[in-house]
């Protein structure tokens, strides 16, 4: 009996040896152990026989079961682990190769500017309004106390579209729109595009500009100084050297030029800066009572500051861009420098 | 302007160098633009005598020359310049010398004969651009001299770039006094003596403008040399202002005009017939100018005319009929102001802009005129001769410019600056600026005078001070003031926001010029109106965009023109309608693609951009504005008729357009692939709901999947919105998952296959009553489209 019994286990062992997958393993399972296995078989036998020799056979039998139940076991887990193995191997990619879909693309650089000229100013509670393109006569010179013939009229190469309208030469005609229509205090940046009959190469008929301007009691050219001071070195995140020039502009008194160290040479002197070391880079100055004059607001009671600046020049200056045209060209090759 | 900075200094001197005078007044807000040396960079050149000459006895067009140099013994000078001759005194290069560009001179020998150095012209000291024979000097010239202290050669031309307020500075005059404020030295302007009236002879002088001519003088100046030579120091200093040598009258004029700041004008007299009379020009009134040009003056121009007719347009050029010429022995002098507002864009308006029209328009010295001419007709007499008449001077008061005393308020001045300047400051530069100031309890009373024509208001002080103070010397404060906080709108959606997606999903932004090429436009938009420059710059810029699409279109072809396949791009921006008389101006956005939907890639077989890929992108933006929108099948003329869809908004308003570039414009225009286009009226589609919460239904939704047989002519919108349409409470979405064509379906119809997901708040639906709403749906269905179920 129990010669048998090995026998069996050692065919058992040997089944379960040459077993290659889990199907085979569990074939050999059913073989053995199912409910109709072979080993199975042998416990049906016990019945047959004296409940001394029942207790002392049964043990044996036991013992060959667990026996194989374990191998099974460890077989299925050894197999399991080699399938997975197997479909992980199946399952390598090429980690290298590029991902799929739509790539993204980029801001032009002059919005890319414009948002952080916006981004610097909303910081300190200045908001961002816009004004037409087609604009006026009066809004673009008259309220800015630029009368017809006025000889900075000549500084402004303008486009006409009759007597009366015109492209706006500057973003200063939204310093006037919204002191009309709103009261002191005021703290507003006006970004937006500007036109001047003018193209060489430093030129386009296009460019844009930023206008900003504060209104309130008790503004001086001090509080102007340290804003555009401020600014400038945020905006080139350097601690830059800035000089204040006198100059005129008709909507601002005292009007200032506003120089930095030039960027490209840290004020050594090169090309870009004409060998002076500085670079223009804003007008600015008090608006000018007749300007306040014009809106209604009381130059007593109140004062404030305006400034210009161009955002090409601050976007060539802050990204080294040496010719302005490439700006309105739109080449994919140039646009996706700034992606 | 450029001045000589030698002939500034003889005003005033002090004792900076070139480059902190030029710092100072950049400092001070006359802005200089350049600073050049006046001559090249030249040495070993001195005066010269030709003291004796002889033939080349090999060459007929050389001499040789003993020329004294102020050495011992003369030098031997081989030259072959035409105008050489005993006696004359020229610039000699001796060995050793080095003139412009590095060219060095030494002993050499000419045809056989040795030549010690060489006889210069003009242009070989680099002192003009061309030059005929040898530079000739004056006779006093003297010898040995070396040239460049001779003709103060050593000298800067500073070229000051000013702003229209300042015309108290277009003068060398002026000038030296904001040199002197700055420097805080005492200076006062040269006093000339009277010239002694030789003869009796006037020409009257009659001013029928007095507003426009507040004041004429003039004075006849007979018997002058015509063949005079303009001394070579004032030609010198001409030279450096950048004005050429005309003559020595017309120099005199231009000297003056440099010098104090006044224009002047000379009439040849024997050409002027009668008196003299300031007056407005007759209508469609003609004069032939100096410059050759003839223009057609209007009532509004004034001119300076004489019995007969308009000899000069005042303030701005003179005739050519009555101008001086090298024949010319018997001059007028003219020597007005001329107010402003007369001047101003009179030039502009006949294209001229003169020395002349500059400043007059900006303003010239009203109290100037009697000093100008006297010192114009003492240089006249020094250089040419003549005999001098009477000055001739009708100056009507009252319309001379007020010069109004301006009140500075001492808290207004601090207040402005930032800063308090002590009282004695204040008061000793407003008097070195030349304006009279009076002190009073509280402030000042300062009158400007007649060369400011920019002081009327308290700012206008403020801002001599802070000038002259100097800007960098005030105070910076930190920006302290009332704030309020900000808003943080959800109704809208940002710009920006937009603008990011259309860059995620593979748009590069361009920004192209508003104005466009007229052909381009017509062919997009040849319906609309469009808004016309009166003067371009351009042809191709000429009409304002109707659409984003001209620039779009003209930016993609740059990049397919270089090999760029695949060309995605947006803008945003205004666009400009003339509607109903009205010009519109509108913010849009706009986008265009054209290629492959994808960047050649490995994983996905390369395919053309089609109608839904934009389509996507379009929705992806209402998809963050959460506004349901109908794609409605249009047509739109520059877009394919069958691949157009006009984007409504749930009224029903009309906010954009998508669709294909038709084909026809597509080969037109030159591109060669498809191309797809979107444009948006911001105002319309950027309105955001804000969320609203919904409550979750914790019951289960149950989908179920209708194929519909339908005639090809109705849109998945028509299907889609009749089971919206049916307020069916438990309706929770519906969308077409499928359509097919071909076996099994009729031609002319196509099946959608339509996915619908029902749920209910309060329970679980059962199958009856999910079998009933679908029911209800169906039988909508083919009542309104002929819907039929598919087998």
């Amino acid at each position: 009996m129990s010669t048998s019994l090995d026998e069996l286990l050692a065919q058992a062992l040997q089944a379960l040896a040459t077993a290659t997958d889990l199907m085979q393993l569990d074939a050999v399972r059913v073989h053995y152990l199912g409910k109709k296995g072979l080993f199975t078989d042998q416990m049906k036998e016990l019945g047959k026989l004296d409940p001394e020799q029942r207790r002392t056979v049964g043990q044996v039998i036991n013992q060959a079961k667990d026996r194989l139940q374990s191998e099974l076991e460890a077989k299925k887990t050894a197999l399991e682990s080699a399938a997975l193995s197997a479909r992980l191997a199946s399952e390598r990619i090429d980690v290298t190769l590029a991902g799929r879909g739509q790539a993204v693309a980029g801001l032009h650089p002059v919005t890319t500017t414009l948002r952080r000229i916006n981004k610097i100013f909303a910081s300190v509670g200045f908001n961002v309004v816009e004004g037409p393109e087609i604009e006026d006569d009066y809004h673009n010179f008259e309220a800015l106390n630029i009368p017809a013939h006025h000889p900075a009229r000549a500084m402004h190469d303008t486009f006409y579209f009759d007597a009366h309208r015109v492209l706006r030469t500057h973003t200063s005609p939204v310093q006037i729109r919204v002191m009309e229509s709103e009261t002191p205090p005021l703290k507003v940046i006006a970004p937006g595009r500007v036109y001047r009959c003018d193209s060489d190469i430093t030129h386009t008929p296009m460019f844009h500009q930023v206008e900003g301007f504060l209104v309130d009691t008790d503004v001086s050219f001090a509080d102007l100084k340290g804003v555009v001071y401020e600014f400038l070195r945020a905006f080139f995140e350097k601690d830059i050297q800035v000089r204040f020039r006198p100059s005129y502009f008709p909507f601002t008194e005292p009007s200032a030029e506003v120089d930095i160290e030039c960027v490209m040479c840290g004020g050594e002197g090169c090309r870009v800066c004409s060998h002076t070391g500085w670079l223009e880079v804003m007008g600015c100055g008090m608006i000018h009572p007749e300007v306040f004059k014009s809106v209604g607001i009381d130059s007593e009671q109140y004062s404030g500051f305006a400034f210009g600046m161009g955002v090409e020049r601050l976007a060539m200056l802050r990204y080294g861009i040496n010719d302005l045209r490439l700006f309105f060209e739109n080449d994919l090759k140039f646009l996706q420098q700034f992606n | 302007m450029k001045i000589s900075e030698t002939w500034l200094r003889t005003y005033v001197n002090p004792a900076v160098t070139t480059d902190e005078l030029v710092a100072q007044l950049t400092m001070a807000g006359l802005e200089v633009d350049s600073v050049e040396p006046a001559a090249a960079v030249f040495s070993g050149v001195v005066v010269g005598e030709v003291i004796d000459m002889e033939k080349h006895p090999d060459a007929d067009k050389l001499r040789v020359c003993r020329v004294n140099v102020g050495e011992a013994e003369p030098l031997q000078i081989v030259c072959g310049a035409a105008n050489v001759r005993v006696g004359l005194k020229i610039p000699a290069a001796l060995c050793g010398a080095v003139l412009p560009q590095d060219f060095k001179i030494k002993k050499s020998k000419l045809r056989g004969v040795e030549s010690f150095g060489m006889l210069c012209s003009e242009k070989e000291l680099g002192l003009a651009a061309d030059a005929n024979g040898l530079m000739e000097l004056a006779d006093d010239a003297p010898v040995g001299v070396d040239i460049r202290d001779y003709l103060s050669l050593n000298d800067s031309i500073i070229e000051v770039d000013l702003t229209p307020n300042r015309a108290d500075c277009l003068s060398v005059e002026g000038i030296a006094r904001e040199v002197a404020v700055l420097n805080e030295m005492d200076w006062t302007a040269t006093q000339f003596d009277n010239s002694a009236v030789a003869h009796a002879e006037s020409l009257t002088v009659s001013v029928n403008a007095p507003e426009a001519c507040p004041r004429y003088l003039g004075r006849l100046i007979k018997g002058v040399n015509p063949q005079a030579e303009t001394p070579l120091w004032m030609q010198e200093r001409l030279r450096r202002s950048g004005v050429r040598s005309l003559g020595a009258v017309v120099d005199v004029t231009n000297y003056v005009l440099i010098e104090l700041g006044q224009p002047l004008h000379a009439f040849d007299a024997a050409k002027l017939s009668g008196g003299i009379t300031v007056r407005y020009a007759q209508a469609d009134e003609e004069l032939a100018l100096l410059n050759g040009q003839t223009i057609k003056l209007d009532t509004e121009s004034l001119v300076i005319a004489d019995d007969n007719q308009a000899l000069a347009l005042a303030g701005v050029m003179g005739g050519s009929e009555s101008a001086v010429s090298d024949s010319t022995s018997d001059i007028f002098l003219e020597c007005a102001f001329f107010t402003p507002q007369t001047i101003a864009g009179k030039a502009r308006s006949f294209g001229l802009h003169t020395d002349s029209s500059h400043r007059f328009e900006r303003g010239v010295d009203f109290t100037l005129q009697a000093r100008a001419i006297e010192r114009a007709t003492q240089l006249i007499v020094d250089i040419a001769g003549g005999s001098v008449g009477a000055i001739t001077e009708v100056t009507t008061e009252a319309t001379l410019p007020n010069r109004d005393a301006v009140l500075l308020r001492k808290q207004r001045l601090e207040k402005t600056l930032g800063i308090a300047i002590a009282d004695e400051r204040v008061v000793s530069i407003f008097q070195r600026l030349g304006l009279a100031v009076e002190t009073l309890a509280d402030g000042w009373k300062v009158k400007p005078t007649g060369f400011r024509f920019d002081i009327a208001i308290e700012a206008d002080l403020i801002e001599e001070i802070a000038r002259i103070v100097g800007y960098n010397n005030l105070p910076n404060s930190s920006l302290l003031m009332r704030s309020s906080l900000g808003l943080a709108t959800e109704s809208v959606l940002e710009l920006d926001r937009v603008k990011d997606l259309f860059v995620d999903r593979g748009y590069q932004e361009a920004i192209t010029y508003s104005f466009v090429d007229e052909d381009i436009q017509q062919t997009i938009a040849p319906n609309d109106e469009v808004v016309r420059l009166k003067n371009p710059i351009s042809a191709d810029m000429a009409v304002m965009r109707t659409t984003l699409w001209c620039g779009l279109i003209k930016a993609a072809l740059h990049n397919t023109n270089r090999q760029q396949n695949r060309v995605r791009l947006f803008e945003t921006g205004l666009r400009f309608v003339q509607r109903d008389g009205e010009t519109q101006q509108e913010k849009m956005l706009a986008g265009l693609a054209l290629g492959s939907a994808y960047t050649e890639q490995w994983g996905e077989k390369t395919r053309k951009v089609d109608f839904f890929d934009v389509k996507a992108d379009v929705e992806a933006l209402f998809g963050l504005t959460g506004c349901e929108v109908q794609f409605v099948p249009a047509e739109q003329t520059a877009l394919h008729p069958y691949q157009t869809a006009e984007i409504r908004n749930k009224d029903g308003q009309s906010i954009g357009w998508l669709g294909m570039l038709h084909p026809n414009l597509e080969k037109q225009l030159g591109f060669d692939s498809q191309v797809f286009l979107f444009e948006l009226a911001q105002d319309l589609v950027l309105n955001k709901t804000p969320a609203k919460f919904k409550s979750l239904s914790k019951y289960p939704s149950v989908r179920r999947d209708l194929a519909l047989l339908v005639n090809d002519d109705i849109t998945a919108n028509q299907l889609i919105d009749c089971i919206k349409n049916s307020n069916e409470p438990m309706l929770q979405d519906v969308v077409v998952f499928d359509i097919y064509r071909g076996k099994g379906v009729a031609e002319g119809c196509k099946s959608v296959a339509l996915s619908i997901t029902l749920q209910n708040d309060v329970q679980t639906l059962t199958d009856s009553e999910i079998d009933a709403i679908v029911s209800t749906l169906l039988d909508t269905l083919t009542q309104k489209t002929g819907a039929k179920l598919r087998d």
